[in-house]
């Protein structure tokens, strides 16, 4: 129904459906009642698929069946629980320098080079990172696997005679994690790299400066906010991965999803899940908030 | 410094020049280390050796065959192509709507909201599985199509708030303003004036809504039903239990999928710009 409808049928009604839901105020703003109409299907949706379960699910985990907080001393006096979050942090940690090492020089080269090699650049950023983690969890499966891709190259072109345990082990958690999460390290850096003005390196270096000092005291501090915004994005993945370790990892490697999954699924423990689920939320909220701002200026994935 | 600058200058093969091709051919190794993994299951789908071999010593279709005529990987890929056609649609319509109210209405507490909005690309999404499944036994919710929509339309609502509100930001509200002040209404404005400047981001947000929701893993996993199961599901499973190359066959599907979804937003972007 227009507003030229209801406003034959009902002028009073229609002056005050127009101010409420019609009406643009100097800004081009939408009224706030129009604006609060559209943005319910959205807050509706995520309290019932979001809020509402994750926060039943932490509230359960205060009661067992009464109220009591013995599913977070467990964490702290079992020295099990307390490896398996430094472990998490570690490989975490590791994967985020891997991709920052790795992913810098892609990115740098996906802003400088232009045309036709960003492109392909582009690409060969960008078919991974919207592939299933399953399938490249599997790939990486195919190449570290006793019998796999790599054994057999190493061994056909004699560099060794017997396969190497590849697989199940940290290193392969960290080289598939690291691979996965590449692109969101990338992605960002390159956008901050793509604003810095051509001009600015090229001042640096007519007045004198060498490709080093260029990069070291120009490009990378400008480049910056999107180093933040990468490492902590990739960091943050790190931490609640559960498909790359759970299939290229062995006990050795257990992380914190993985724990969480058993606990709920085999252990059937969901209070206790539920605890450890908060304590890897509490830690993924708190380095959210201390660099929220960094993460705003990605815009998250916004940039992909 | 001078002097440095004529040395180099006289020399036909600068060191500068031998830094960059090593430059070069280390990013090119970085490259083929991103994209390899993603791009061997294609070639051992093709393999005819019952396990998995690289470079495979024959080719067949015969992988193919066998995914194609078992009801199981069929029965699990029509349930993941229905759960993601129906996400696409409704998390592009209810995150249009909210981009347009984020970006254009006078709300308060609007960062707040996008904050929400996003957290399920922040949250991790072994929370959320482990939640939602907790959630979902009791409703028998598991391993069901309504319970699979509302879960992939929340995991993926975000990417299209993202990619419209970078639409209508870029787009003039004076545009709007102007149809508006000649008569038409609100909904015409936005079907007939707004809707068409912010399709590319439509576009962009509901392609990355079917390719995630498609490809979603974690949450698949922990509420798949034995009847109701995604393709990720039945991949997971046999991944840990059965390592044949139908599995090659599935991820090439999976992959071909992504790249093909991939090339229709960057159609729809050049279609945009031109």
């Amino acid at each position: 129904m227009t507003s030229l409808e209801i406003g034959r049928a009902n002028p009073t009604t229609a002056t005050r459906f127009t101010r409420l839901f019609l009406v643009t105020g100097a800004s081009g703003r939408y009224p706030p009642i129009l604006a609060a109409m559209l943005i319910l299907p959205l807050l509706l949706l995520l309290f019932f698929s979001f809020l509402y379960p994750v926060g039943r699910m932490l509230v359960g985990s205060l009661f067992d069946p009464g109220f009591t907080v013995d599913n977070y001393v467990r964490i702290f006096i079992e020295p099990l629980y307390l490896k398996v979050l430094l472990r998490t942090l570690w490989i975490a940690f590791a994967t985020t320098v891997g991709a920052f090492v790795l992913g810098y020089p892609v990115a740098y080269a996906m802003a400088r080079a232009g045309g036709k090699i960003t492109l392909w650049i582009a690409v060969c950023v960008l078919v991974p990172l919207w592939t299933s983690v399953l399938v490249r969890s599997y790939a990486w499966i195919i190449l570290l696997q006793r019998r796999g891709v790599l054994n057999d190259i190493l061994i056909g072109t004699g560099v060794l005679n017997h396969p190497l345990k590849l697989i199940y082990t940290e290193g392969a958690v960290l080289l598939a994690m690291t691979h996965v999460l590449m692109p969101i390290m990338i992605l960002p850096i390159y956008s901050s790299l793509r604003t810095i003005p051509k001009e600015l390196p090229q001042a640096a270096a007519n007045l004198g400066a060498g490709v080093f000092t260029t990069f070291l005291k120009v490009t990378l501090p400008l480049s910056l906010p999107g180093v933040f915004a990468g490492t902590l994005m990739t960091f943050i993945l790190a931490l609640g991965f559960y498909v790359t370790p759970a299939l290229v990892g062995g006990p050795q490697t257990l992380m914190m999803a993985t724990l969480i999954g058993q606990q709920t699924m085999v252990l059937l423990n969901w209070p206790f899940a539920g605890a450890l689920a908060m304590l890897l939320l509490t830690v993924t909220l708190v380095l959210t908030f201390m660099f929220r701002r960094f993460l705003a200026s990605s815009g998250g994935f916004g940039n992909v | 410094m001078s002097e440095t600058i004529a040395l180099s200058q006289a020399r036909p093969f600068r060191p500068l020049a031998l830094g960059k091709i090593a430059a070069g051919l280390f990013v090119a190794l970085i490259l083929f280390f991103l994209i390899l993994p993603t791009l061997i299951v294609i070639p051992i789908s093709f393999g005819s050796a019952p396990y998995i071999e690289f470079p495979p010593s024959g080719l067949t279709l015969h992988w193919y065959v066998e995914y194609f005529s078992d009801p199981d990987w069929i029965a699990a890929t029509l349930f993941s192509l229905r759960i993601a056609f129906f996400t696409t649609i409704s998390a592009t319509i209810i995150g249009t709507l909210a981009a347009v109210a984020l970006v254009r209405g006078g709300l308060p507490g609007k960062s707040f909201i996008l904050g929400l909005a996003l957290s399920p690309l922040i949250v991790p999404h072994i929370i959320i599985a482990i939640a939602l499944y907790l959630f979902f036994a009791p409703l028998g919710l598991t391993g069901n199509f309504f319970g699979f929509l509302l879960a992939h339309t929340m995991l993926t609502v975000p990417y299209v708030v993202v990619a419209v509100s970078a639409s209508l930001q870029r787009f003039d509200p004076i545009l709007e303003m102007a149809a508006l002040s000649c008569g038409a209404g609100r909904g015409r404005t936005f079907f007939e004036i707004v809707l068409p400047q912010i399709t590319p981001g439509v576009i962009t947000g509901a392609v990355f809504a079917f390719i995630s929701s498609f490809d979603e893993a974690t949450v698949a996993f922990f509420i798949s039903g034995i009847g109701g199961k995604t393709i990720t599901k039945k991949l997971f499973e046999d991944i840990d239990f059965n390592l044949t190359p139908v599995i090659a066959v599935v991820s090439t599907i999976i992959v071909a999928i992504t790249i093909l979804l991939m090339g229709t937003i960057r159609l729809s972007e050049n279609r945009a710009n031109s």
